[in-house]
């Protein structure tokens, strides 16, 4: 049982995190909202809760964003980690910006430039198999979305972890149920998933990724025994934008100022 | 007919005095060989991720982010072309520096046909900002390339075609700087890794025709020697290019634009044309059949002198 008062607080986290990502997306600026949405309770608990971000007791995690479109959340949480001011959210995409449609080097806490599906896992492997041959404790983190699990990479690199017994790498896949057209299942369905992971011998939890007790349990606990972990998380695309929830047109779009104000209303009540 | 591998394989022991010294060379192969003595002696620092071009070029680049020096053991055809995104994106964008030991590489493969042809590798690796591509002429300069691989700041692509020993040939291994293997004033003859050896024979086949060819053998094809290839350029006129490559974009295309940029020299390419070696043949005949033996280089050299 995760501490309650830590888990209301990064639930407010994502909360913040959501809120952020509605400025961004508001103004006739179109970014990939839905995938930035589902994905707030676990940058929140991943960020606020689970990651050592940088050197300090102990050695820094590393975290690779390989649904890399989704940096939006990523920007949201640098905000709260006063790495950037609120302020420069506007410039996103502008001229001289440090905020990017995908990760960039630029901006600050960025460890590897993705953008292009399937890269992630693979390079956290890398980043696995070095931290281990040099007897640290840092954890690696891939995020990656389910249409994503498209890409065959992502398979050699699902076939190859196990091979080299890497606990200390979690993968976590975000199962929003969409890609940029239409629902994954109508264009190249992935079930049964869990099984999937599982004959591939990863250590396979399934969460409900936006209760936050259920995310903090399950990070809670990695390290497994023996060999990676993923971590498939049931999302809801565009989550918490009513207007969006669950749609195609959730992928990568901009919000009408009535759709700010409903979700900034709907995200109140929360 | 042996292929020649064995140049690659002869890396493994390089790599492992190299990684004595140093102990963020880390080594990583996909079922090309395990490498002896590398991984004996080093069994926890030798990584083999099976038959998996992407993946491998991925967890390599990861390796470079979290600070190992890592070379990477692939066949050319496949690492050049199924990992070109991962070449290009996780070590070039990303800085990682990465170095490929690339056999198999040109017309190698031989008779193992167009799908183990290398011959767009040049093009493609050269594409890529901060790679550098190195293609060793013979085995002794193979070794130098590995070793002045891990000197360089960036990925790095060696290229390893079949190779065979230069007699007398020098010591001294500069990235980016070709070297005057054969001095000559008629005809200047640029080549690179085993048309180096052609080059020569084409050399003294011209001699006994009374026709005088420097011959280079330009070993980096990035960053490319302008100097050099300027000099040939300013110093005889007529330069022919010789390859085991498209002549699109490898080192003729590299040598092309470097003498329209200077406005200077004649220039004809030999490498394979716009299509593949679909006739099944040894390595020798596919050779001439691409007019890449060495009566071929000679008379291409002949021509440029009418």
């Amino acid at each position: 049982m995760s501490d309650p008062t830590l888990v209301r607080a990064l639930e407010h986290r994502a909360t913040t995190l959501r809120k952020h990502i509605l400025t961004m997306a508001s103004g006739g600026q179109q970014i990939h909202i839905g995938g930035s949405m589902s994905i707030a309770e676990l940058m929140a608990a991943l960020f606020f809760h689970f990651l050592q971000v940088e050197d300090g007791e102990r050695p820094r995690d590393h975290f690779i964003l390989s649904k890399g479109h989704t940096i939006h959340t990523f920007h949201a949480c640098l905000a709260e980690l006063g790495k950037i001011e609120t302020g420069e959210f506007s410039t996103l995409g502008q001229l001289g910006t440090r905020l990017a449609g995908h990760p960039s080097l630029k901006a600050p806490l960025v460890e590897f430039a993705t953008g292009s599906l399937g890269h992630g896992l693979s390079v956290g492997i890398g980043i696995a198999l070095a931290e281990r041959l040099d007897g640290s404790s840092s954890r690696t983190v891939v995020l990656m979305g389910d249409g994503e699990l498209q890409e065959g990479s992502v398979w050699e690199a699902a076939l190859c972890a196990p091979r080299f017994g890497l606990t200390n790498l979690l993968a976590i896949v975000d199962r929003n149920g969409f890609q940029a057209s239409a629902a994954v299942d109508r264009i190249l369905p992935l079930d049964p998933l869990e099984e999937k992971w599982r004959s591939f011998r990863w250590n396979t939890q399934v969460i409900d990724g936006h209760d936050m007790e259920a995310v903090v349990g399950a990070l809670e606990r990695f390290p497994a025994e023996e060999g990676p972990t993923v971590l498939i998380a049931d999302t809801v695309k565009g989550k918490g934008v009513p207007s969006l929830e669950g749609r195609a047109r959730a992928h990568f779009t901009t919000l009408t100022e009535d759709e700010v104000n409903e979700t900034l209303t709907t995200l109140e009540v929360e | 007919m042996m292929l020649g591998f064995e140049w690659a394989f002869a890396q493994g022991k390089v790599l492992t005095e190299m990684a004595e010294k140093n102990p963020d060379i880390v080594l990583l192969s996909q079922d090309i060989g395990s490498f002896r003595p590398f991984s004996k002696r080093f069994p926890e620092r030798f990584f083999d991720v099976g038959i998996s071009e992407a993946n491998l070029i991925g967890v390599a680049a990861g390796l470079a982010h979290a600070g190992k020096l890592p070379f990477v053991m692939a066949m050319a055809p496949f690492v050049s072309m199924r990992a070109f995104e991962q070449l290009r994106t996780d070590c070039g964008y990303n800085r990682n520096s990465v170095k490929i030991i690339a056999p198999c590489s040109g017309l190698e493969g031989g008779y193992w046909g167009p799908t183990h042809h290398a011959v767009e590798d040049l093009a493609l690796l050269r594409m890529i900002p901060g790679m550098t591509v190195l293609c060793p002429a013979d085995p002794a300069e193979a070794s130098r390339a590995v070793r002045a691989a891990a000197e360089v700041d960036g990925p790095v692509y060696i290229r390893l075609g079949y190779i065979q020993p230069i007699e007398g040939y020098p010591e001294a291994f500069e990235v980016g700087r070709a070297v005057v293997i054969r001095e000559g004033s008629d005809v200047a003859i640029l080549a690179t890794g085993a048309s180096v050896t052609q080059a020569i024979a084409a050399h003294d086949l011209l001699k006994g025709q009374g026709i005088s060819a420097r011959v280079l053998n330009m070993h980096t094809i990035k960053p490319i020697d302008r100097e050099a290839i300027g000099a040939a350029a300013a110093e005889i006129g007529p330069i022919v290019t010789v390859e085991e490559h498209f002549v699109a974009g490898g080192l003729g295309g590299a040598v092309a634009e470097v003498l329209a940029e200077l406005g200077a020299g004649r220039l004809r390419r030999l490498g394979l044309e716009d299509q593949f070696i679909v006739e099944v043949a040894s390595y020798p005949d596919i050779l001439k059949l691409a007019g890449l033996d060495a009566p071929s280089i000679a008379a291409a050299a002949r021509s440029m002198l009418d």
